[in-house]
């Protein structure tokens, strides 16, 4: 090889290996792996069709129609997504710290609940601006304070995280009921407990030119803010690093403890401002219904998007789609409402397993070795 | 094959489409029977052993009519989601008849729906339907299972050797209340020593609970269980693996105890179902308020099961002819289990008094507290 050929080959080297190509490697491997993924989940989903002698091609033909195929549809997916962007940015904020925090629906239960009780003496007061102003506060504040309580016995007392938070969501749902059915029930309704309901004119209203409430836009708007504040501040630098390693973040003079707190209060807030949404714009009234498992699709939509606070936007879609299309399915094939909950556990078992190809495969990672441990 | 199959049921639809078109030209015949395109939606499993599989099997006797396609979607909460699985029947699939079978499903679901689709009509399975407050296109429709209980108590009333009846409830609201009420009402008409040992777990869903209450009343004496919970499966089946007796509720759960089943309350939606088909097909206005017990045809109760003796089957049969005839269960004042007067009227009430759609206590003789 003559020296102008070498030198040539050395610049295309490093042409290859620049950082700027490492980052679009890098990212094309975030994008390449869960796309991956999905596809796998809907193949094996379709053996499991064929072997009901069920057609997988009208399955997903009555995804698309049902989640995505016409406005109505987009409506019924968007509905849906909204509350679940908030709750699943409960799970991905802490996750960012290295914790594991599934109690998404605790908080919005409770924050929900909070907010049709700070309304109930002012429905019909004339002063609704008022009212949810108050209401949004107070379901941002309870819905912050119950997932900090997690984090502070995690940081102060030791106590598994995980376990605290699904323990804190039975015990939210618990305390809505029992005022619900007790203090704060409206006489008014003898059959099914639930506090006083907001005036239909005092409810918030649709988004214009969809059939969608306000709530999908603050939903956007917390999932843009978050990545701000996680991706782009020193304050979500620090949580990485604390996340990484505590002992080291420590050691470097990071408030560990603080951003623990911090970081689970936003979380919450997040929860309870879905709880907030469920109330204002679609309840109008706090009753069992409020828990309605919002807060568990949370968790499996903040896995599915890496608990990266955009992409938890699209996933959040498509899994609305997916639940919007649930009654389609059931309608047209006959097939049962858990098919729709088997696809989502399949897809989620499969994406958890894709986990390991991460850095592994050369495409992606030229000097990645497979046999890396 | 299954991709044949697909590929056949999809000829098969597209053959059923082109036969359509060209039956269009025959209009009088599609002007004398309309078609009707039931939508129900369930708050649970259609094969729940109670309250939706009552209407599930209701409705499923409608699609035998000529005229009548049903499309019908389970598990669905009472959220924002209802509404949309509403819609989504009458946008993607044209239904014109809306049947909204959970009690929360009404405000402000089915009402934002019947607003928003004047064309539909909407129905929801409780008396909440008012004039001057809901949509002329929604309405309601209620059977009044007490009626049935009050059965269930006659039957008991004979059966029971104990003399202890044993009751698992759900939560103290004014329709399991009366359900309670008229259980004892109906065995203290044939026996005067009856009492009803009462238990609640709190949900409507908790079979661990149901389970523990069970046992807990076989326990105490009861000889006879029955329940109003969303799906008695677990206490009959657990009556039957006590080896005693037990009473139904909601639908048919003869199957579950072969050896001790006496009887059940039961809905009959067949009757109001099929009534506001033929009302659509034949172009009509569907009634917006339609409730009833077995003066109109709306309950049953389940056929005698091994543990019906036959004193108890024959005092059964003169007291559903008794309320077919329409003769009062209350024929005079009522205490509850405090000794208060809870109904005061010297004449009694009328079997479908409104009065006691709000029934807020136990009756004197029933062991146990709303609170």
């Amino acid at each position: 090889m003559t020296d102008i050929a070498r030198s040539a080959s050395a610049a295309s080297q490093s042409v290859f290996d620049s950082d700027w190509m490492i980052r679009v490697r890098r990212g094309s491997e975030a994008l390449a792996i869960p796309i991956a993924a999905l596809l796998v989940s809907a193949l094996l989903f379709s053996i499991f069709l064929l072997a009901l002698g069920k057609s997988p091609a009208q399955f997903y033909q009555l995804i698309w129609l049902g989640g995505f195929g016409t406005g109505f549809s987009w409506s019924n997916t968007l509905l849906r997504a909204a509350p679940v962007m908030l709750t699943a940015l409960a799970v991905a904020i802490p996750a960012r710290l290295g914790l594991t925090m599934i109690g998404g629906e605790g908080a919005l239960v409770l924050g929900g609940f909070t907010a049709a009780a700070i309304a109930i003496p002012m429905i019909g007061g004339g002063a609704p601006i008022v009212m949810h102003v108050l209401m949004f506060a107070g379901a941002l504040a309870v819905g912050a304070a119950w997932v900090g309580i997690a984090g502070a016995l995690r940081q102060f007392r030791g106590v598994n995280e995980t376990i605290s938070t699904l323990l804190l969501s039975y015990i939210a749902i618990a305390i809505m009921n029992f005022f619900v059915e007790g203090a704060l029930r409206d006489p008014a309704d003898p059959n099914k407990p639930s506090t006083k309901a907001l005036e239909s004119v005092e409810m918030i209203g649709k988004l214009p030119g969809i059939d969608v409430h306000w709530g999908l836009v603050f939903a956007i708007v917390a999932c843009v803010a978050v990545y701000v504040l996680m991706f782009r501040t020193t304050f979500g630098f620090a949580c990485k690093i604390a996340g990484g390693n505590a002992r080291a973040a420590l050691a470097q003079g990071l408030p560990v403890g603080r951003l623990v707190i911090v970081a689970t209060l936003i979380a919450g807030a997040c929860a309870g401002m879905a709880g907030y949404f469920e109330i204002a714009a679609v309840h109008g009234k706090a009753n069992a219904s409020l828990a309605s498992g919002y807060g568990f699709t949370g968790i499996l939509v903040a896995f599915l998007a890496r608990q990266h606070p955009l992409a938890i936007m699209p996933v959040a879609i498509l899994f609305g789609g997916i639940a919007a299309a649930g009654g389609i399915i059931q309608r047209r094939m006959g097939l049962p409402d858990a098919t729709v909950l088997l696809l989502q556990g399949l897809t989620f078992v499969v994406l958890l397993a894709s986990e390991t190809f991460y850095g592994r495969l050369t495409l992606f990672n030229p000097k990645a070795r497979t046999d890396r441990t | 094959m299954p991709l044949d199959r697909f590929s056949r049921r999809s000829f098969l639809q597209g053959t059923a489409a082109g036969a359509a078109a060209l039956s269009l030209g025959d209009i009088k015949l599609a002007a004398a029977q309309a078609k009707v395109t039931i939508g129900i939606v369930y708050v649970g499993p259609k094969d729940d052993f109670g309250w939706n599989q009552a209407h599930a099997v209701s409705v499923a006797a409608l699609r035998s009519l000529p005229n009548v396609s049903i499309v019908e979607e389970e598990n669905v909460p009472e959220t924002a989601a209802v509404l949309k699985s509403m819609e989504s029947m009458i946008n993607l699939e044209g239904a014109n008849l809306i049947l909204a079978t959970s009690f929360g499903y009404f405000n402000p679901f089915m009402v934002d729906a019947a607003k928003k689709y004047p064309k539909v009509t909407f129905r929801h399975a409780a008396p909440l339907w008012e004039k001057d407050k809901h949509p002329a296109n929604a309405g309601s429709y209620f059977g009044y299972l007490d009626q049935a209980h009050y059965i269930n108590g006659v039957a008991a009333g004979l059966a029971t050797k104990t003399n202890k009846i044993g009751f698992v409830a759900a939560k103290p609201i004014s329709s399991v209340l009366r359900n309670i009420n008229s259980v004892l009402w109906g065995a203290r008409s044939v026996n005067p020593n009856v009492t009803l040992q009462l238990i609640f777990t709190g949900d409507w869903a908790l079979p661990v609970r149901e389970a523990e209450a069970a046992n807990a009343l076989a326990g105490a004496g009861c000889d006879i269980l029955t329940c109003h919970v969303d799906s008695p499966k677990v206490v009959i089946e657990t009556a039957e693996r006590r080896g005693i007796m037990s009473l139904g509720h909601n639908a048919s759960q003869a199957t579950l105890a072969p050896k001790g089943f006496i009887t059940g309350a039961e809905y009959k939606w067949e009757t109001i179902y099929r009534s506001y088909a033929d009302d659509i097909a034949k172009g009509q206005p569907v009634p917006n308020m339609l409730a009833g017990g077995y003066e109109k045809d709306m309950v049953r109760n389940t056929a005698y099961g091994a543990g019906a003796p036959e004193a108890a089957r024959k005092a059964a049969d003169a007291a559903i002819a008794d309320l077919k005839a329409g003769k009062r269960i209350l024929k005079g004042p009522v205490k509850d289990n405090k000794g208060a007067v809870a109904l005061p009227s010297a004449d009694g009430y009328d079997n479908l008094d409104r009065v006691l759609d709000g029934m807020n206590f136990l009756a004197d003789g029933v062991v146990g507290s709303i609170t």
